[in-house]
C-alpha cells in the first residue's frame, strides 16, 4: 500500500510552520534592526545574565521539589487498588485540564497578604507570612501548576514495571529497601526523566507565574521575551536571541540528563 | 491466604504514612480551586471574607459581552482546530507508517519539536513568521493565524496517539482485504480506519483540550483584535480582578470534570467490551 503520499500535506505544513519559523528566529537573532549580520544581540544578552540565572535556579528548585513530592505520590498511587487508582489518577489530571491561568490566580488569592493563608494564621495567633511577590511564591506556583506533569509519567512507568523482576530480586534475598533502590527506582528512571523535562521546560520559560505571583519583581526569561516581542521594549531581534539561547541551553541540559539516564526516553503524554 | 504465591510488594497496599502524604497533596492541589468556587458565590467582591450567598456573578458573567465573545471564539477555534488536526494528523500518521523507518524516524523527530519546545518559543517563532508573511501577503493577524498556530501544536498530539494503533495493526488484514478484491483505498477505509479509530478519537479529544487550554501560543499569534478565553482571563488578572472570574473558573472546572468522567466511563466500557471479546 502506497500511503506515503498521505503525509505530504503535513510535511509541507511542518516545513512552513515548524521549521521555517525556527529558522526565522535564528535569522532575527543574528541580524540588526536595519538588517545585516550582527552578533550584537548576543552581547546584549549579557546584561540579562541575572535573569538567566534566576530562571534556571527557580525552575531547577521547582523541578526538584516536584520530583521529591511527585515520586512518592506516584509510588503510593501505583500500590492502590486498580479502581481507586483510576479515580486518583483522574483527580491528578483534573486540575491539569483546568486553565492554568485560573489555577495560578486561585493560588494568588490564597497567598496574598490579605489572603486566606494569612487569615488562617491570624486565627491561630501565628505571625503573618509575606509570600506573594517573592521568588518563593513563584516556586510554589510552579510546583502547584506542574506537579501533575511529574506524577503522571513516573506513575505510568511504575505501574508497567515487570512484576517478575521484583519477585526475582526478593527470591534472591533482597530486602524491600534494597529491592526498591536496586530494581524499582532504576527501572522508573525513564519516567523520572520525562517528568523532569515536562516540568522544567514550561517552568524555565514561564511569564505568567512570575507576573502573577512574583509581582514583576523576580523577572524571568519568559517575561523578558514577552517584553521584547509584545511589551514596552519592542525588539524582536534581542527577543529572538534570548529565546534561541534559552532553547539551546534547555536542549543541552536535556541531552546531558538523558545521557546519564541512559534509558530510552518514552514520550508519555497525559 | 488465597493462594500460595510469592510475596509481591507491588500488591501490598500503601502504608498509613503514604496515604496521609497522598491525602495532603490532594488537599493542597484542590484547596485553591475549591476556594475559587466557593467565592464565586460570595455576595461581596472580597476574596477572603464571606459576606453571603449570591448567584449575581454568574448573571454578570453571561451579560459580559467581552467574556462571552471570548468564550465563543475559544469554542469555535478549538472545535475547528481539533477537527482539522484530526484529519490532517491521521493522514500524516498513515503516511509516516508507510515510509521507510529512517524517514519516519526523522519526520517524527520534527513532529516532536512543537511538543518539546517551550510554548513561548513556538509562540514567538510563529509570531515572527506571521509578521513576516503579513509584510508580503498583507493580511491581519487574527482568527486565521490563531487557527494555523493551534493546528501546528494540535497535529503532533493526534499523530502521537494514532501511531501506536497503526503499529498494532495486523498487516495481514490489509492484504486479506485486498486479496478479497478491495482496492487499497477501500481497504484503508474498511479495515485500517476502523482499527485505528480509538487512537483517532483520543487524538481529537487531546487536541481539543490542548486548544482550549492554550494561552502562551495564542497570546503571541492572535494579534490585537481578538482574545481567546485564556487571554481574556490573563488580561482580567492584570487588573483589579472582578469576581466574575471565579464564576468562569467554576463553570470550567465543572465542564472539565464532566468531560473527564465521560472519557473515563467510555474507556471502562471499551475495556469491558475488549475483555468480553477475548472471552468469546
Amino acid at each position: 500500500m502506497k500511503t506515503r503520499a498521505f503525509a505530504y500535506p503535513y510535511l509541507a505544513w511542518m516545513t512552513l510552520f515548524v521549521i521555517a519559523p525556527i529558522i526565522l528566529v535564528v535569522v532575527y537573532a543574528f541580524s540588526a534592526a536595519g538588517g545585516g549580520f550582527t552578533f550584537s544581540n548576543f552581547s546584549g544578552i549579557a546584561a540579562y545574565s541575572a535573569v538567566f540565572l534566576r530562571s534556571f535556579a527557580l525552575a531547577g528548585i521547582a523541578t526538584a521539589a516536584c520530583l521529591l513530592l511527585g515520586y512518592p505520590l506516584a509510588y503510593v498511587l501505583s500500590k492502590e487498588k486498580p479502581r481507586l487508582q483510576r479515580v486518583l489518577v483522574m483527580l491528578i489530571m483534573l486540575p491539569m485540564w483546568m486553565n492554568f491561568l485560573l489555577r495560578t490566580y486561585a493560588l494568588m488569592t490564597i497567598l496574598e497578604n490579605t489572603g486566606l493563608l494569612n487569615k488562617f494564621l491570624a486565627l491561630l495567633g501565628l505571625p503573618q507570612l509575606n509570600i506573594i511577590n517573592t521568588p518563593g511564591a513563584v516556586v510554589i506556583g510552579m510546583v502547584y501548576n506542574y506537579l501533575p506533569f511529574m506524577v503522571l509519567p513516573i506513575y505510568s512507568v511504575i505501574v508497567k514495571l515487570d512484576r517478575s523482576l521484583i519477585e526475582a530480586a526478593q527470591d534472591l534475598g533482597a530486602s524491600p529497601d534494597r529491592c526498591f533502590t536496586r530494581v524499582v527506582f532504576p527501572l522508573s528512571l525513564p519516567g523520572i526523566l520525562s517528568g523532569i523535562t515536562m516540568v522544567f521546560v514550561p517552568a524555565v520559560s514561564t511569564f505568567v507565574i512570575s507576573q502573577l505571583l512574583g509581582g514583576g519583581k523576580s523577572m524571568m526569561l519568559g517575561d523578558l521575551i514577552e517584553m521584547e516581542f509584545l511589551g514596552t521594549s519592542y525588539n524582536p531581534h534581542l527577543g529572538s536571541a534570548i529565546a534561541l539561547v534559552m532553547m539551546i541551553v534547555v536542549v543541552i541540559c536535556m541531552r546531558l540528563m538523558n545521557k546519564f539516564g541512559s534509558g530510552e526516553e518514552q514520550a508519555v503524554i497525559l | 491466604m488465597k493462594k500460595t504465591r510469592a510475596f509481591d510488594p507491588a500488591e501490598s497496599r500503601p502504608t498509613v504514612g503514604g496515604r496521609i502524604f497522598t491525602g495532603l497533596i490532594y488537599f493542597l492541589l484542590y484547596l485553591p480551586i475549591f476556594v475559587l468556587i466557593a467565592f464565586s458565590f460570595n455576595a461581596s467582591k472580597s476574596r477572603s471574607v464571606w459576606t453571603g450567598f449570591t448567584f449575581k456573578w454568574y448573571g454578570e458573567l453571561f451579560r459580559d459581552s467581552g467574556i462571552m465573545s471570548s468564550f465563543y471564539l475559544t469554542l469555535i477555534l478549538s472545535l475547528a482546530a481539533a477537527a482539522v488536526a484530526t484529519v490532517l494528523g491521521t493522514f500524516a500518521a498513515v503516511g509516516f507508517y508507510g515510509m521507510k523507518r529512517r524517514w519516519r524516524a526523522a519526520f517524527l523527530e520534527v513532529n516532536n519539536i512543537p511538543l518539546m519546545n517551550a510554548d513561548i518559543v513556538t509562540g514567538v517563532s510563529l509570531c515572527l513568521m506571521f509578521v513576516a508573511g503579513r509584510a508580503i501577503l498583507g493580511y491581519e493577524l487574527g482568527f486565521g493565524t490563531l487557527l494555523i498556530a493551534h493546528l501546528t501544536f494540535d497535529i503532533p498530539y493526534v499523530i502521537l496517539s494514532v501511531m501506536p494503533k497503526l503499529y498494532q495493526l495486523d498487516r495481514n488484514l490489509v492484504d486479506a482485504a485486498q486479496d478479497l478484491g478491495c482496492t487499497w483505498l477501500q481497504a484503508f477505509f474498511k479495515v485500517v480506519l476502523p482499527e485505528i479509530s480509538p487512537g483517532i478519537v483520543n487524538g481529537a479529544i487531546i487536541a481539543f483540550t490542548m486548544s482550549v487550554d492554550d494561552f502562551v501560543i495564542s497570546y503571541f499569534t492572535a494579534g490585537s483584535k481578538i482574545m481567546t478565553l485564556s487571554m481574556r482571563i490573563y488580561s482580567m488578572t492584570r487588573k483589579r480582578v472582578p469576581p466574575t472570574i471565579n464564576a468562569v473558573s467554576t463553570i470550567l472546572f465543572v465542564s472539565v470534570l464532566l468531560l473527564l468522567v465521560i472519557i473515563n466511563v467510555r474507556e471502562t466500557r471499551q475495556e469491558a467490551a475488549k475483555k468480553r471479546r477475548q472471552l468469546n
